[in-house]
């Protein structure tokens, strides 16, 4: 449904006068309808860059991005507004997504007042329809977001995102600001309605488990490039990149027995503005081997289960 | 039992005054820590986890802060009842303390070194020794404690400011800054939660290095099941402003007793499995300008008796020192 082919995208940086910060490089994605394609990745790792420019929020610099087949690169920046109707997004903090003098109606509201024809008495019951999805009652409608908590302000900006009936719903770390049993009740709530409502996702997440528990495919980002894609099953039983083998080793698990010490991964993620030669994991990889990681782009090897690796081991 | 903790809180009560009345923040808080040792303080937003720490070192303004009762017992001295003088000869060079943002507890206009330098001379003084120190000696001073942190190449790292640092190398700094006054106890809020997991496993990592090698207890202040799990001996779980459970590691993830405790538990998911389900706890935290006569969680609790609603379930000792306040575990022939 969505495809994103060798995705470029570079700021200028004002810090580094006249550099490019490569914010993503190469990406090449693919989503199939009905599937949560989870992105992992660290700050810096161009996630949630890859999110915002599939709905047009950023320029691309280079690469297409289609749509049921269609290519809409050029749609992304322009004034069409139907492919907007059909892929939203959530952000993280939702406290900042709805705006603090508007009432939960009017913020709903304002998808479908540009889009539809829906006013008065109608559009308020298509609004009290959404609401009672998410999971809240129609009470709510006439309350201002400082009056609602984190839980029940994500789902009123769910509300909001599947108001106009999208097929894509890019979730930028919908519960990263949530306490943990508020995050199990809308990951929950979450993977509910993309059954109920045939959604497709693109789960942006520095949260490992989060993203094992809502997604069936995982893509795993590290400076701009996905090193790693594939089920979610494989990716997690048995990482095959570096990085990936080192992520999942830094996230301490909640159970007793664990070792207190352990080998974690050395170093800074180095600058975008300036990426290093060759692989870019190779200035942290214990794998790394001179000579040969550091000179040349890295190919993306297909193995046999069907994911892609980005790396010379294979 | 008469033998004096390295460390204790004992039935620790806080309120803030706010226009709207009083918000009892802290309700009879009960910890302890021996030395050597690292204790893990987990809870959602607004438990109090932070607030406990807070006033170990007179950190909370009053007003509106009001201690109403407890001790805060350091090797057999009070901290509550100490002068701001007295106070101040701990801090960093007694108990040191470490913050969520790095960023936000360095200065942005002074390099790394000249803010420890500072730190070390300060502590250098207030350690009564009358032995003269030297910045030159203080910057000796700084670069091996920077060294003792993992920071790569300190001697020039020193002169570097903030903002040339990144996060994980930030956090190192702070930690050495607080290592600078040889502090017999460690406090760290929510230590890692601005880093990235593979930064946050070095900065982990890094901790119990300190408790193996130095002798160093530490409190830890997270959200993150997971990071107690890891690094911590012992656990407190707070909810609401009181200490639901208390126990080690595997008293409380294998066996966890309090609802609540549970309840968080089941909301996580399984970094490791595919769970199927996730609980999570429905409802909100009481409000403590009011709060409940009885238990604070009785509203959220599955188990929740009638004896809940009315009595406020006092910590009972389980096995092996395994404490948790809920009604559900008191014995049958005690007549609430």
């Amino acid at each position: 449904m969505l495809e994103t082919v060798d995705l470029d995208v570079s700021f200028a940086s004002r810090a580094h006068k006249g550099a490019k910060i490569r914010a993503v490089n190469g990406v090449s994605l693919k989503l199939e309808r009905g599937d949560a394609l989870g992105l992992v990745g660290e700050s810096g790792s161009g996630k949630t860059t890859v999110g915002r420019t599939i709905l047009g929020l950023n320029p691309v610099t280079g690469g297409r991005v289609l749509f049921d087949d269609e290519d809409i690169t050029d749609q992304l920046m322009g004034r069409n507004k139907s492919f907007r109707s059909r892929a939203q997004m959530v952000f993280q903090d939702p406290h900042s997504a709805l705006n603090p003098r508007m009432t939960i109606l009017r913020s709903v509201a304002e998808p479908l007042v540009l889009h539809t024809d829906l006013r008065g008495p109608a559009l308020r019951e298509r609004v009290a329809e959404l609401l009672e999805i998410v999971g809240l009652q129609a009470q709510f409608l006439y309350r201002f977001p400082h009056e609602l908590s984190g839980g029940q302000k994500q789902r009123v900006c769910i509300a909001r995102a599947i108001a106009l009936n999208p097929d894509l719903l890019v979730l930028d770390e919908p519960t990263s600001a949530l306490d943990v049993s508020v995050q199990a009740q809308i990951l929950e709530f979450l993977k509910s309605i993309q059954k109920r409502l045939g959604l497709t996702y693109l789960f942006i997440s520095h949260n490992l488990a989060v993203v094992r528990y809502v997604c069936n495919r995982t893509a795993v980002m590290y400076l701009g490039q996905i090193v790693e894609q594939g089920e979610t099953g494989a990716i997690f039983g048995d990482p095959k990149h570096p990085y990936t083998k080192a992520l999942l080793e830094a996230v301490p698990l909640p159970k007793s027995g664990q070792p207190r010490r352990g080998q974690p991964l050395k170093g800074d993620i180095p600058s975008p503005v300036d990426l290093p030669q060759g692989c870019f994991f190779h200035t942290r990889c214990e794998s790394s081997m001179p000579g040969i990681c550091d000179a040349g782009p890295v190919p993306v090897t297909a193995l046999e289960d069907g994911r892609l690796v980005r790396c010379r081991l294979y | 039992m008469t033998e004096q903790p390295f460390f204790a809180i004992r039935d620790y009560r806080l309120n803030f005054r706010t226009f709207d009345g009083v918000y009892q923040a802290l309700d009879g808080v009960e910890l302890e820590l021996e030395r050597g040792q690292s204790l893990g303080i987990v809870g959602e937003t607004g438990c109090g986890k932070s607030v406990t720490v807070r006033n170990i070192l007179g950190l909370l303004p009053s007003p509106p802060a009001e201690v109403v009762s407890g001790e805060i017992l350091f090797e057999g001295r009070d901290l509550l009842m100490l002068s701001k003088a007295e106070m101040q000869k701990i801090r960093g060079t007694e108990i040191a303390m470490i913050f969520q943002d790095p960023m936000t507890y360095l200065n942005p206009v002074f390099t790394v070194g000249t803010q420890m330098i500072d730190v070390i001379m300060a502590h250098r003084r207030s350690l009564d020794r009358g032995e003269r120190m030297t910045r030159k000696q203080a910057r000796e001073h700084a670069i091996e404690m920077l060294r003792r942190v993992h920071l790569p190449n300190p001697e020039r790292q020193i002169d570097a400011y903030p903002h040339q640092l990144s996060g994980g190398m930030r956090q190192r700094v702070l930690i050495a800054m607080a290592l600078s006054g040889s502090p017999k106890l460690l406090i760290a809020d929510e230590p890692t939660t601005a880093l990235d997991v593979t930064i946050q496993a070095q900065i982990l990592d890094l901790i119990a290095e300190l408790v193996d090698d130095l002798g160093l207890s530490v409190i830890l202040i997270t959200h993150d099941l997971g990071v107690v799990a890891k690094v911590c001996d012992k656990v407190a779980v707070m909810y609401a402003g009181q200490v639901v459970e208390y126990g080690t590691i595997e008293q409380l993830f294998d066996d966890p007793k309090h609802p609540y405790t549970a309840g968080l538990l089941h909301s996580i998911p399984d970094p490791e499995g595919a769970a199927t389900h996730l609980e999570g706890i429905p409802g909100f935290l009481p409000n403590l300008l009011d709060p409940p006569a009885g238990c604070r969680f009785e509203a959220r609790c599955p188990k929740a008796m009638d004896v809940c609603r009315r009595v406020r379930p006092p910590a009972l000792d389980l096995d092996g020192g395994h404490k948790v306040a809920c009604h559900v575990y008191r014995p049958e022939d005690v007549n609430a």
